[in-house]
């Protein structure tokens, strides 16, 4: 009996961290990975609607993102009626048709017929705004475009 | 001349600096949304007639200010629309679409090629609700390819166009076209915004 008392009274070992920083390392390399630094500051509020028949957009240097949306707590002095983002600022229906402009000119020739433009809008806006942007890109012969949606059912939109 | 070994390194903060790096890139991390429902809008055409439809082959949804639908000039709920939908899409009333599981109700629509869904909204209307809507639609369509695609392939068209798109899928990619082309053709999309 005498000879196990010894290990009893004595106290827990320290578990070792020396495998901690691995761990960390570990974890910091994947989000190192998986973060995609933002293209555009938004301007704009931008609380995508769900929807869950959604398709993914592939090849991410053929898209064109055109934001709408409120102006967010920074810009109130731009109002509170829904905006149109192009690149980092404000625009106006009527700038569409350059921006469109612009983004196939910097594509190669080939690729332009491949070219989406995706609408990523608040889902308080109205429809009035989306109507005069898919006029304009009618107009300019934008004819792909995608609803950017998060993914989950349309009842939780309300 | 004695040798003195270099004295140990204390590498005890090295992980405070990665919990740091961390906690940075799980900040700025934001996950993008890259999907969506794809539209193609009509292109503008100058003096073009337009094609003469029959009534019953219109199925209407109306949607106004206030978020409400009309559908074939009722009242109805979002979620019974994509049933709705689906019925009449499916209905084959002249009985030339053999492939169809509907009623055959002769007041509704002949064919699901000639089907056609009209949507007009009000400038209004809200973004999610359109949205909402939409999705219904694209669900009817969905629902009668995949019905469809199972009864002819045994695999709903849904997992037959993610196959088309993986890569590294093992199958023939030819006749996988050809089979959704096949189904797209037995269903086409036809669904129209009224300006």
């Amino acid at each position: 009996m005498g000879k196990f008392k010894k290990n009893q009274g004595g106290d827990m070992p320290a578990i070792s961290t020396a495998s901690l920083p691995d761990i960390v390392f570990m974890l910091l390399f994947f989000f190192m990975v998986a973060t995609v630094m933002r293209q555009n500051t938004l301007k704009i509020e931008n609380n995508l609607p769900f929807a869950d028949q959604v398709e993914k957009l592939d090849k991410k240097d053929l898209v064109m993102y055109i934001y709408a949306g409120k102006p967010s707590a920074n810009y109130r002095n731009f109002g509170t009626e829904s905006r149109i983002q192009l690149n980092d600022d404000f625009a106006d229906v009527k700038d569409i048709a350059a921006f469109i402009a612009a983004e196939r000119a910097s594509k190669r020739e080939e690729l332009i017929p491949f070219l989406t433009t995706a609408l990523k809008v608040d889902k308080d806006a109205n429809m009035g705004l989306i109507g005069d942007i898919k006029q304009e890109l009618r107009k300019v012969n934008a004819l792909k475009i995608n609803y950017t949606t998060k993914k989950g059912s349309v009842m939780s939109n309300n | 001349m004695a040798k003195r070994a270099a004295p140990e390194v204390n590498a005890g903060s090295m992980a405070d600096i990665a919990f740091l790096l961390l906690i940075f890139f799980l900040v700025t991390t934001t996950i993008e949304t890259d999907s969506g429902l794809n539209r193609k809008l009509p292109p503008i055409e100058d003096n073009v007639e337009p094609p003469i439809i029959k009534q019953k082959n219109i199925f209407t949804v109306l949607l106004n200010g206030k978020d409400q639908l009309l559908v074939e000039d009722e009242v109805m709920e979002l979620k019974d629309l994509r049933k709705a939908a689906t019925e009449f899409l499916d209905n084959g009333g002249d009985r030339t679409c053999d492939y169809c599981n509907g009623e055959k109700d002769p007041d509704s629509s002949d064919n699901p090629d000639k089907a056609v869904i009209s949507l007009k909204n009000e400038r209004e209307t809200s973004y999610k609700m359109y949205i909402a809507v939409q999705n219904e639609l694209v669900a009817a369509y969905n629902d009668l390819r995949n019905t469809r695609a199972s009864a002819l392939y045994g695999k709903s068209f849904v997992e037959m166009e993610a196959n088309l798109n993986d890569v590294n899928w093992p199958g023939n990619k030819e006749k996988l076209k050809e089979q959704l082309e096949k189904i797209k053709l037995e269903y086409p999309q036809k669904l129209s915004e009224v300006q």
